[in-house]
């Protein structure tokens, strides 16, 4: 039993969280806890929920049962402005940049409502730095990358607690991935926490000291990276019976021993 | 030289047109509501700024600086009780809601005011003189001024909205609300201030209406709704310039026809209106070339 410690205080906990999209049950009965300091990656096929999950954490859907809690506070019914406020803040899917402000309004925008904290839009410059120059351009000139990067760079000038990144490689060529994913660790340096949903699982491994598999709104896989072997990723990715080690559908890692409520089912 | 005058005439009237025309077209880009309420509003400030002047006998030009507050803050509190409600439920719901909104405004008005018509009485000479160029073109001050007042509110609005911190978030929110709400911002709140600006824009077109023409509870759907939508459309939605443009173009419209025969006024603007809206749906101009 190494790392994470039940008894550890997470900065963010979603409790059973139940989310319907209209007849469908997207999210059945997700728990997470993620630790302070710690890289926390949600992987899962499309249409896991992985998404979804992101979304409800911010705010952007209302779940019907379970809770969010931050930083040991119940954010469940909180607006996503005031929760974005408070330090969770997310880069969502597809980057959503506002099209008709240039790269530094964007920026701005997103310093408009910051914490007290490390970032501003110099430490953005300075590890993007193609961004100084090209400030006044419009973000519909940039490349997917780039885009990708001002979204970054937005969500990080709010000076967040935890930061959620919602699939940053999507429609990005693998040497820009790598290059995004390379800024972690100077990202992670100031201290700040990441929940990340990631359907490239090798990449997810990668970076992740904590992975959380979903599998139809269902969790089949939870523990540190080191602690599952691929068969067991695979196994959880893809709802193979009986590809893992164990007999049951649902996969248990090796490692920390899931919370007990969650392995009933 | 009577054309030239009738020409002269009709831009200097698109100052007031853009004046009606700004404030609808805000609200319309940001918020994405079509106000109908838009010109019983602008009948609603006409009416406050007669009543502000009576009351404190404040000189009539700077009437403005009481009204204009008093209007932005009735547009907050519409926008984030009323209006908000019906965008919450749909865009259709919030043509609904301003249609009876413009029903109440009028039938209270009918009922306080009367159907008596009444103007701003200015009794100053620099506002109802005038002064000439050669024998035909006869340049009314108030009408100049007025031009000049919609020039310095389009320039304000778009210093506003594009330098400003509220500018900016308005931008955004009309952009991409939910992405809005991700930086932090209540976009309810910033549909507010957009609908306060709007507001702002519409009481001073409704002073400047009462001044040049007279003002009846009938006046703001019969005449500043209908010119407010022609100029936005010969304009181009969401474009500032454009609606200057707009209410120019239908202005000079609406006084060649006068100069053909008096009674094609309104019909030479709406002709005009039409054409634009076959041949250029979009506009005269449009706000971005791209996405």
């Amino acid at each position: 039993m190494t790392g994470r410690s039940e008894n550890e205080q997470p900065l963010l906990e979603a409790r059973d969280l139940v989310v319907h999209h209209g007849q469908l049950r997207a999210l059945d009965s997700i728990s997470l806890r993620v630790l302070p300091g710690e890289v926390y990656a949600i992987i899962g096929a499309n249409g896991a929920g992985k998404s979804t999950l992101l979304r409800t954490i911010v705010g952007l859907h209302q779940p019907t049962e379970g809770s969010v809690l931050f930083d040991g506070r119940d954010v469940t019914r909180m607006r996503p402005e005031r929760r974005a406020k408070q330090g969770i803040v997310l880069v969502p899917e597809g980057r959503r940049l506002f099209g008709s402000l240039t790269v530094e309004e964007n920026l701005k925008v997103g310093a408009t409502y910051a914490r007290p904290g490390p970032w501003h839009i110099e430490q953005v410059h300075e590890m993007f730095d193609w961004m100084r120059e090209r400030r006044n351009q419009p973000t519909a000139q940039l490349s997917g990358g780039e885009q990708q990067a001002v979204a970054i760079g937005r969500a990080l000038l709010a000076n967040p607690r935890v930061l959620l990144l919602d699939e940053l490689s999507l429609g990005l060529a693998p040497v820009v991935v790598q290059r995004i994913y390379g800024m972690l660790p100077q990202i992670l340096e100031t201290g700040l926490t990441v929940l990340l949903v990631e359907q490239d699982v090798s990449q997810a491994l990668r970076v992740a000291s904590h992975i959380h598999c979903l599998l139809e709104g269902r969790t089949t896989l939870e523990g540190r990276p080191a602690d599952v072997t691929a068969d067991q990723v695979e196994a959880a990715y893809f709802g193979l019976a009986g590809a893992g080690p164990g007999p049951g559908p649902a996969v248990s890692p090796p490692g920390a021993g899931p919370p007990g409520e969650r392995s009933e089912r | 030289m009577a054309w030239v005058n009738a020409i002269i005439q009709g831009v200097l009237t698109g100052g007031l047109y853009a004046l009606f025309a700004c404030g609808l077209s805000l609200m319309f880009g940001v918020m994405k509501v079509v106000n109908l309420a838009h010109g019983d509003l602008a009948v609603v400030a006409g009416y406050v700024a007669i009543g502000v002047i009576a009351v404190t006998h404040i000189p009539v030009l700077w009437s403005f600086i009481i009204v204009v507050p008093v209007m932005a803050a009735l547009g907050y509190a519409l926008q984030r009780t009323l209006i908000q409600s019906a965008l919450d439920r749909s865009v259709l719901t919030t043509l609904i809601v301003t249609f009876g909104l413009s029903v109440v405004i009028e039938n209270g008005l009918l009922q306080f005011f009367t159907a008596n018509s009444r103007g701003i009485g200015t009794g100053l000479a620099l506002v109802t003189g005038a002064f000439t160029i050669g024998s035909q073109i006869s340049i009314a001050y108030l009408l100049l001024l007025i031009f000049a007042v919609a020039v310095v509110v389009l320039l304000g609005l778009q210093y506003f909205l594009s330098r400003s911190k509220y500018g900016r978030l308005i931008r955004a929110v009309a952009d991409d609300k939910e992405a809005a709400q991700l930086c932090g911002a209540d976009y309810r709140h910033v549909f507010g201030i957009a609908a306060a600006v709007a507001f702002a824009t519409v009481a001073l077109g409704g002073i400047a209406y009462g001044m040049y023409s007279n003002l009846d509870p009938t006046t703001g759907t019969d005449t500043i709704l209908l010119f407010a939508f022609a100029a936005v459309v010969i304009g181009g939605l969401g474009s500032l310039w454009g609606t200057l443009l707009g209410g120019v173009v239908l202005g000079v419209a609406q006084q060649i026809g006068a100069q053909i025969n008096i009674s094609d006024e309104l019909l030479a603007g709406y002709i005009v209106f039409i054409v634009v809206l076959v041949l250029r749906p979009q506009g005269l101009i449009t706000r971005r070339a791209s996405s």
